[in-house]
């Protein structure tokens, strides 16, 4: 499933005039609930401002007493769909919003956490440094050859390594724990960081995946010749919590890297791209 | 309501335990208690990656407050799915940093802080400093016109 060309339903929570107020709980409760199951809405109150009209199909909800038929009329538009939400429980409110939602073919949330790196432009030099380290397809460029993020669902969830190549530390993944990945500002400190992060994969070889990989072969291959094999998952464990820690990237990353001919494979596809891009910036 | 009221937009951060569920449940509640009309998404982050046409329509406008990150996060998430913020009508709370009632206070202030980090507005178009010409509205959803959604 591709995370674009999907259709959009805008959910409209209405309380401004021909509509009664839901009383304070029940609102807020609504609210979170349409906000947890992954929906985003417009609320319509009494004053302030909403985001204006788009052409997606829109649901608006409301307690409506007579005002509905005016409302519709005012709507004059099939796009536009009232449901009436006069006494039914914030359960029974988000059953409603998530039955128009499938009739409609609308996006569905929650099936893949959005975890992927977001580029800062103030900061970037478009060197294609992450876009030759990434195996996973996240990178790619424009036509004018600047790098961009264009495949974010490939992204490892967790997995912030990419960020500890770019020398301007200039990738951030917003939902990580600390600054300046998270997007905090970036500091002196941490550009020294961060360089220091790429002499180090290269002192390693240049090539980080490869040598994580090799490592875990290794570690792998000797604990196949072990016989207790409690004793082997227990150094399986701490060697890749090592790694883990070490280079910030999940286990379950680790363990799901490609063969080596077919890293070698993928970085060399990388690579080309990398250096297409950069050409196309000449 | 003026016709240069900045709007409100809340960040739920559904996908991420990263934001203090003391601090979100403060402001959402205050935010619906507050006879206000506002904005509110799961997560900014899925909106991004999407590219959810709904980023242009919170973006556009006489100015916007978001209750979400870091500025810089956010600043490049809307900018990276093709919807960038104006950056002297844009201000961010940071629910990761602030306390609930910090957040709450500027969230429902009239005026507009401007705190994005400075430089180009896009992904390697303006040059460092300069902002685009915000976006022409289509015509609003208000009070007024719930049906006009
Ligand atoms: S490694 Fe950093 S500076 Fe280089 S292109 Fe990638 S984001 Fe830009
Ligand atoms: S923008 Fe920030 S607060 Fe919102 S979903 Fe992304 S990480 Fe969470």
């Amino acid at each position: 499933m591709s995370l674009r060309d999907q259709t959009y339903l805008r959910i409209v929570l209405y309380e401004g005039r021909d509509a009664e107020p839901l009383d304070s709980e029940q609102r807020f409760q609504a609210v979170s609930r349409l906000l947890n199951q992954g929906f985003a809405l417009t609320h319509v109150g009494g004053a302030g401002r909403t985001a204006p009209a788009d052409d997606v199909p829109a649901l608006v909800l409301g307690r409506f007493q007579n005002g509905l038929e005016k409302l519709a009329a005012e709507a004059a538009s099939e796009r536009v769909r009232f449901t009436n939400v006069s006494g039914l429980t914030d359960e029974q409110i988000v059953a409603a919003v998530e039955s128009v939602r499938a009739e409609k073919q609308a996006v569905q949330h929650g099936g893949w956490k959005p975890w992927f790196p977001v580029i800062d432009y103030d900061r970037c030099t478009n060197c294609m440094q992450c876009l030759s380290f990434c195996l996973f397809g996240v990178y790619g460029a424009d036509g004018a050859g600047h790098i961009q993020v264009q495949n974010q669902d490939n992204c490892k969830t967790n997995c912030p390594a990419c960020s500890r190549v770019c020398p301007e530390a200039a990738i951030m993944f917003p939902k990580y724990k600390a600054g300046p990945i998270n997007g905090d500002a970036v500091k002196d400190a941490d550009l020294e960081r961060e360089k220091m992060k790429v002499d180090i994969s290269a002192l390693l070889g240049g090539d980080i995946y490869s040598m994580l990989r090799a490592r875990s072969e290794r570690a792998q291959s000797r604990f196949s010749k072990e016989r207790d094999s409690g004793k082997a998952l227990n150094e399986r464990q701490k060697c890749l919590t090592k790694l883990a820690q070490a280079g910030d990237i999940p286990p379950e990353v680790l363990m799901s890297l490609p063969s080596p001919e077919e890293i070698l494979r993928r970085a060399g596809e990388a690579k080309a791209k990398a250096l297409a891009a950069l050409a196309a910036q000449r | 309501m003026t016709p240069d009221t900045p709007g409100i937009l809340y960040c739920n951060c559904t996908y991420a335990q990263i934001i203090d569920p003391a601090v979100k449940g403060h402001v959402l509640r205050r935010l619906c208690d507050s006879g206000k009309s506002f904005e509110a998404v799961a997560d900014l982050c899925e909106m991004s990656a999407r590219k959810d046409p709904a980023l242009k329509r919170l973006a556009g406008g006489p100015g916007v407050k978001i209750a979400a990150c870091y500025p810089r996060a956010v600043k490049w998430l809307f900018a990276s799915a093709g919807a960038p913020l104006d950056g002297a009508r844009t201000e961010v709370l940071n629910m990761r940093e602030q306390a609930g009632p910090a957040v709450i206070e500027r969230l429902l202030a009239d005026d507009v802080q401007p705190n994005l980090p400075p430089g180009k507005a896009s992904p390697g178009v303006a040059p460092r400093g300069q902002t685009p010409e915000p976006e022409a509205q289509t015509g609003a959803t208000s009070a007024e016109a719930p049906a006009s959604a």
